[in-house]
């Protein structure tokens, strides 16, 4: 029956694809941060314990060990012993089962820099800058950055010349150091933007026009040093996929026809999107990441700098959920780009199954 | 040999000797030293110290020579590995098809969609106490080889119909001397070519991953330098010299390694010749 709807087939077949894929990622997350020997409250205790006496120490210990699900609790909430009185660990796999489930039922466990805070609190306030700023320059990005590769390839001359080197040399930079730079040039030596945070201190977020123009003041720098690098990239990656194209011998035979200089790029532009598209579910992971650390440096408060804050604090949970999450989102973005394909390739419709 | 006439690439080879010269010769001629304060903090720079000193008054010029050898060394160190993994892993499920490719295609491809980024930091946050520069590029190496396995593939399944392997074939050779006799040969430059986007991405991720504070605790590295450059207020003090140098190296290096890489594409891919 489904072989009537290729489409269709095409998008199950992705969504099926991509839900083993999280599943391998939730396990990966899982399983990463316990690989090394030093557990969490090991080193946790070693900051904490130090100015504690044996026993509070020891107590302090134990109430990590509860709270990180490392040791057995029985139906009250109080610790399982063995025999000598030391608390009974918790198998690696019962942890995996009991991670699994309550990420289910949407608990990340509590932070320990902000105790008693949720990880899902603090992830749901950082969320929406993150979205807010990615995906925009995401889009904008890969939109102007082909329109400028196509340009480059079609025109050549004078314009490939500048804008190819300049592209080359801007998807060189890495995005931290391009984010450094715009910090110092305008917000420290010429002072227009606003150099961290993602709205000014003295305001409390809120539905006001007030809180919306300086969350959109402290936007540019952030903006500008994640889009005009990926911008650069994608232009470089559209230059050589557009000067492949106008070899082919439909190009030749449109201009042989007399078609309009637009339309023929036109039909360019749309053949050379296709694998550019494809392109962009590839580098989306890179991006983000890059994209997480422009946040750090700008201190904007969305999940990179909760993920640097929890780094420099040793606070698992929260780097555990950051990650979980960043992945989803990854995903998420992955999976629309796919369907996106599926609905634009022909080669989709025909029921050959795209790429 | 076009290569040597294009331009691009000459000037692209040359910026990355001049790096790998600095790197290797200017610790004989000058007094590398990261550990002795020779100044006050961030002292801008003058005839003396001609990169000023960091936060804790050390000379910039040795922390800028020593944190270019460590980033080259983890860049060649995770390009090779990358390389060797994504084109063992790249060739054999190319030339082979069938369930191997299905199994080693989703295994890339998992790696791909989940962000180098994630698996980066969940590793080096467990390992506290021993993050050696070796084992970063090592992390490195292992997170980044999916797009030469994926390029590497492509290419390999396309020669996997030529005449001379079904010979190779009816003549009783083995799936490893098919391989690394009819196969890698004709991959050599394309597979030369990986290994330099490797190695410019193995330098871009060992700065990233020491911007973020998981780098390597025995060392200096470009990133570490942005790192301390970040944490101790370089930026608000005007301090430039404590984090541009460093940055304008790990571009370069990068941006020679891009040239290198496209100007060799013009060259071996007749489709992008004008």
């Amino acid at each position: 029956m489904l072989k009537r709807y290729p489409t269709l087939k095409y998008i199950l077949s992705r969504a099926v694809w991509y839900f083993i894929t999280f599943l391998a990622a939730v396990t990966i997350n899982f399983f990463l941060p316990r690989l090394g020997t030093s557990n969490p409250v090991d080193i946790i205790m070693a900051r904490v314990g130090a100015g504690l006496d044996t026993e509070a120490a020891k107590e302090k210990e134990e109430s990590y060990l509860k709270e990180f699900g490392l040791v057995e609790v029985d139906k009250s909430g109080s610790i399982i012993r063995d025999a000598s009185g030391k608390p009974v660990r918790t198998s690696k796999l019962k942890q995996f089962i009991n991670y699994i489930s309550m990420s289910m039922r949407g608990d990340l466990g509590t932070s320990f820099l902000n105790y008693p805070k949720k990880v899902t609190e603090i992830i749901s306030d950082a969320l929406p800058w993150t979205l807010a700023l990615q995906i925009p320059t995401i889009i904008f990005g890969w939109i102007i950055g082909n329109v400028l590769g196509a340009l480059a390839a079609y025109r050549r001359g004078i314009f490939d010349k500048v804008l190819f080197p300049a592209a080359l040399l801007s998807s060189a930079i890495p995005f931290f150091a391009f984010g450094m730079i715009l910090v110092f040039l305008f917000g420290i030596v010429w002072p227009i933007f606003p150099a961290i945070g993602g709205y000014a201190g003295d305001i409390i977020p809120s539905f006001s026009w007030k809180f919306f123009s300086s969350a959109l003041y402290h936007y540019v720098l952030p903006f500008l040093s994640i889009f005009l690098i990926s911008a650069g990239g994608q232009a470089i990656g559209m230059r050589s996929m557009s000067i492949y194209e106008l070899g082919t011998d439909y190009i030749k035979y449109a201009k042989w026809l007399g078609m309009k200089e637009n339309k023929i790029l036109f039909y360019m532009f749309r053949n050379a999107m296709l694998p550019q598209l494809t392109g962009l579910a590839l580098t989306l992971g890179t991006m983000v990441g890059g994209a997480l650390i422009t946040e750090m440096i700008f201190s904007y408060p969305g999940l990179g700098m909760a993920v640097l804050t929890a780094i420099q604090g040793n606070d698992y949970p929260l780097i555990q959920g950051c990650t979980l999450l960043i992945t989803i989102c990854v995903l998420i973005a992955n999976f629309t780009v796919d369907i996106l394909i599926g609905f634009l390739d022909p080669r989709v419709k025909a029921g050959l199954g795209g790429k | 040999m076009n290569l040597l006439k294009t331009p691009a690439f000459i000037i692209g080879i040359g910026l990355f000797l001049v790096t790998i010269f600095i790197a290797l010769f200017f610790p004989m001629i000058f007094d590398i030293n990261t550990n002795l304060r020779v100044g006050g903090p961030y002292m801008p720079p003058s005839g003396k110290h001609i990169f000023g000193t960091d936060h804790m008054g050390i000379d910039m010029l040795s922390l800028l020579v020593k944190g270019l050898r460590s980033s080259l060394y983890v860049g060649f160190l995770a390009g090779i590995i990358a390389t060797i993994t994504g084109t063992f892993l790249g060739v054999y499920a190319g030339f082979k098809g069938g369930v191997v490719d299905d199994i080693i295609n989703m295994v890339t491809n998992l790696f791909i969609v989940i962000p180098q980024f994630v698996v980066l930091i969940l590793v080096s946050s467990s390992m506290e106490e021993g993050r050696s520069l070796s084992l970063i590029a090592l992390l490195i190496g292992l997170t980044t080889w999916t797009w030469s396995a994926r390029a590497v593939r492509a290419q390999a399944s396309s020669l996997k119909s030529r005449d001379h392997i079904s010979l190779a074939k009816v003549n009783g050779a083995g799936t490893f001397k098919i391989v690394s006799m009819h196969i890698l040969p004709y991959l050599l430059s394309y597979v030369f070519m990986v290994f330099i986007m490797q190695t410019a991405s193995g330098i871009l991720s060992e700065a990233a991953i020491s911007m973020i504070g998981l780098g390597p605790f025995d060392t200096v590295s470009l990133g570490t330098i942005l790192n301390q450059a970040m944490r101790n207020e370089a930026l608000t003090d005007g301090a430039w010299w404590a984090f541009i140098p460093a940055m304008v190296l790990v571009t370069i290096i990068a941006f020679a390694l891009y040239v290198i890489n496209t100007s060799m594409e013009g060259v071996f891919n007749p489709r992008l010749r004008k």
